[in-house]
């Protein structure tokens, strides 16, 4: 079975309520080093078999045209899934 | 003339809307978002609330809903489309307005009577306006944060496509204040505030809202005449 990972993010200039009430919180846990968050999505598609180069072009039309909206979001990653991501 | 409502799943607004429609004088229609049928409907209103559950983005799903195919279709061919709260979402999702709507800036869910300005009365659901005639009706919404990048905010402004501006306060952190838009053609019209619950004395704060509706029975039988 095979995965593609794709993350998408707040465009850089689209304010993100969720990032900056993170970053509020952090500081009172004692984390004082972190001066801004940023809050993206990741999705994890299978499929039966391999991903192969067709499989991950299909990812990336999906990415962009459902799993993210282009007025303000960036497709920043679509990458089929390795150890590290498991 | 019929007014159709569509109802998807976690529709909250469209008895309401069905029943704005009602007392403006039309015949309120119940459309199904499964069903590619339109029912023969001279207009369309897509009502407010959390269509499959904002999962993904709000309207992100809802705009692929069978209805919707024919939704897109019939506005490109000119029909009146409204478009209140989740319903602005799903138009503009589905690329029948510009822009988006993200978290309020604030990051709470806000409910409250909105003072708003009506700035186009040439669409076809603010004809029965004053150019900037000031009305109240309720706001409540956790994402209507209106963006856009400048170029479109520039021309939104330049072709008189904002159509309801917030007075008072900017609820939601909107850029440059807009309450709701309309395309290039105004027969697709979107907005945050939901007039269809300012229709009916002793509900709400006034009759406000009425005007949206009864601007597209009136347009309705112009086209007919």
């Amino acid at each position: 079975m095979g995965r593609v990972v794709i993350d998408v993010m707040p465009k850089p200039e689209i304010l993100d309520p969720q990032g900056k009430a993170v970053v509020g919180a952090l500081p009172r846990l004692g984390f004082d080093v972190f001066t801004g968050v940023r809050q993206g999505k990741r999705f994890e598609l299978e499929v039966e078999g391999d991903v192969t180069p067709e499989v991950l072009e299909q990812a990336r039309e999906a990415a962009e045209t459902l799993l993210s909206n282009p007025v303000i979001e960036d497709v920043v990653s679509v990458r089929e899934a390795d150890r590290v991501d498991a | 003339m019929k007014v159709g409502v569509v109802t998807f799943p976690g529709s909250l607004d469209d008895g309401d809307a069905r029943r704005a429609v009602t007392l403006a004088g039309g015949e309120a229609v119940a459309l199904w978002h499964a069903d590619a049928d339109l029912k023969g409907v001279d207009a369309v209103v897509l009502p407010g609330g959390f269509s499959y559950g904002d999962y993904l983005r709000c309207g992100a799903i809802a705009r692929f809903a069978p209805v919707m195919t024919e939704v897109v279709r019939a506005a490109e061919g000119g029909m009146p489309v409204l478009g209140i709260c989740n319903g602005f979402q799903v138009l503009c999702e589905s690329h029948l307005l510009p822009g988006a709507l993200v978290r309020n800036d604030h990051q709470k869910f806000i409910c409250r009577d909105q003072r708003l300005r009506v700035e186009a009365t040439d669409t076809a659901w603010t004809s029965s306006f004053t150019a900037g005639q000031e009305i109240t009706i309720p706001l409540k919404n956790g994402e209507g944060g209106f963006v856009a990048d400048t170029a479109t905010l520039d021309r939104l402004e330049g072709e008189g496509r904002v159509v309801f501006r917030y007075l008072d306060v900017n609820p939601n952190g909107s850029m440059r204040d807009i309450a709701g838009i309309s395309n290039d053609r105004g027969n697709v019209v979107g907005l945050m505030p939901h007039p269809e619950h300012a229709v009916e004395e002793l509900f709400g704060p006034g009759l406000d809202g009425l005007g949206l509706f009864t601007s597209v029975l009136k347009a309705g039988l112009e086209a007919v005449s």
